[in-house]
């Protein structure tokens, strides 16, 4: 059975003809040949497949495509613009947040999501939230320092936009 | 691996729900947040012929406050209601930190955690602890099922296959009450989980048999919290496992227990 899903991944739309059990991640790596996400486990444990539905962190391999027409899916291609690495990527660069990398866009996505909700984390909830998915290379503290310091150059700029406006 | 091949079917209400689920039979599922159910078909642990997505209905999402009764749609992620300001019903945003981890969250639902049975499953310890009631909705209309006799061992309900969670309500407030538990590593499902409520004096276990446990207040008569906490650890007939001794899994219970009397005092 084929079904017909349209589905929008980074602001394009896309129609595809899929059996109905094909998951997001097998989409979006194999249909649309987006392989910056990785997929490990298949059962939602590693979050390498970690992408964005409706800005919210969700694991691509527990997600049935036909699940998620007229959502709005952002993978790990959407962060860096005119191939310049986003502010977040910067950050995990500069922090050494990654040495394979398998897990690295599992983790971006993680934390794009979760700081687009909560601009102001404290370095515990940073921890908690970076726990959802595996690295095996880093021992993570690098990871969080490189969140924690994304969401401080983030609030920092913020801050110079709103007293540059009041002055 | 890859899940078997299946049918998709996709519910714009609930009786059109009801309705595919009636007429597709025994091999027809429901899926919503898909976090147990997915998981499970990827590892062919589950194939069905045909899957109903409930996602798309509209109103089954949500959380409504009457007069001293919270009722909270099959559909709403548990991330929703860990971000809820809830009031004297804070014990259910607090327990969410437990299930699971942020991505899970966001997608896994109530009702599908309630019909998914899991007897470590925050929500069915919740909803036993708080005397829920279920409501379903079946081919003969809709019934409540009180959370004690729905769950009838480890992922076995009292739903029938043609009938649909629609809420979950819970009948008063609990402003003194408490869920803690134990894992080897964090979001993982409870090695032990202890839920208490000062206000009706309930202790609920999670880990120590097939569905949550309640434990009977003739067994927790003492008057200190220690005391109470280890009648109940004592009250419970536990086997060792492998990995884990019986011994053991009673100490989890009577920490978990302390714990969760002095979290619920706290509020
Ligand atoms: C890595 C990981 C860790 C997890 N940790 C925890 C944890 O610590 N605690 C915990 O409680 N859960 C945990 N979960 C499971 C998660 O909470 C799921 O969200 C939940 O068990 C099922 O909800 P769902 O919406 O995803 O249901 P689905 O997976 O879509 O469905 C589960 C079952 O419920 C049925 N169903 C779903 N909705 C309804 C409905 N409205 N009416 C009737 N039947 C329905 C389906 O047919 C299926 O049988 C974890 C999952 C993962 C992947
Ligand atoms: S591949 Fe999805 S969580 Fe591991
Ligand atoms: S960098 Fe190798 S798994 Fe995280």
């Amino acid at each position: 059975m084929i079904q017909l899903v349209e589905l929008s991944v980074n602001g394009e739309r896309h129609d595809l003809a899929i059996e109905p059990r094909r998951t997001l991640v097998d989409v979006l790596r194999h249909d649309l040949g987006l392989t910056g996400t990785h997929v490990g486990c298949e059962h939602g444990i590693c979050g390498a497949c970690t992408v964005l539905v409706d800005g919210a962190p969700a694991r691509a391999c527990l997600i049935f495509a036909a699940q998620v027409e007229g959502a709005e899916i952002r993978t790990v291609e959407s962060l860096s613009s005119d191939g310049e690495l986003n502010d977040l990527q910067r950050c995990f660069s500069e922090h050494h947040g990654l040495q394979c990398g398998f897990c690295t866009p599992g983790m971006l996505m993680l934390a794009e999501g979760y700081l687009a909700e909560e601009p102001e984390p404290t370095t515990e909830e940073i921890r908690e939230v970076v726990a959802s998915n595996l690295c095996r290379c880093t021992g993570y503290q690098t990871i969080v320092e490189a969140i924690d310091d994304c969401a401080a150059r983030r609030r920092a700029a913020l801050q110079d936009r709103l007293d540059r406006r009041a002055s | 691996m890859k899940p078997a091949a299946f049918e998709y079917h996709r519910a714009r209400s609930v009786s059109g729900a009801v309705g595919l689920l009636t007429e597709l039979g025994d091999e027809a599922k429901i899926v919503a947040g898909g976090q147990s159910l997915v998981a499970m078909m990827n590892f062919r642990l589950a194939r069905p012929e045909h899957l109903v997505d409930i996602t798309h209905i509209d109103g089954l999402a949500g959380i409504r406050r009457e007069g001293d009764t919270l009722r909270i749609g099959a559909l709403t992620t548990h991330r929703a209601v860990e971000k809820a300001d809830l009031g004297d019903f804070a014990v259910l945003s607090r327990a969410m930190r437990w299930v699971g981890h942020l991505p899970i969250r966001t997608r896994g639902t109530v009702g599908g955690s309630i019909a998914h049975a899991d007897a470590t499953a925050e929500w069915c310890l919740l909803a036993v602890l708080l005397e829920a009631r279920i409501l379903v909705e079946g081919p003969s209309g809709r019934r409540e099922i009180s959370a004690e006799e729905f769950f009838l061992g480890p992922f076995t309900t009292a739903l029938e296959p043609d009938e649909l969670i629609v809420e979950l309500v819970f009948p008063r407030p609990a402003p003194r009450a408490a869920l803690t538990e134990y894992a080897d590593r964090k979001g993982d499902f409870a090695l032990v989980a202890a839920a208490v409520d000062l206000d009706t004096d309930r202790i609920v276990l999670g880990g120590v048999g097939p569905v949550p446990a309640v434990v009977r207040g003739e067994s927790y008569t003492g008057t200190t919290v220690r005391a109470r906490a280890a009648a109940a650890a004592d009250s419970l007939e536990l086997r060792d496992e492998p990995g884990i001794s019986a011994h053991y899994r009673r100490g989890l219970v009577r920490t978990l227990v302390e714990r969760a009397y002095e979290e619920a005092a706290r509020g």
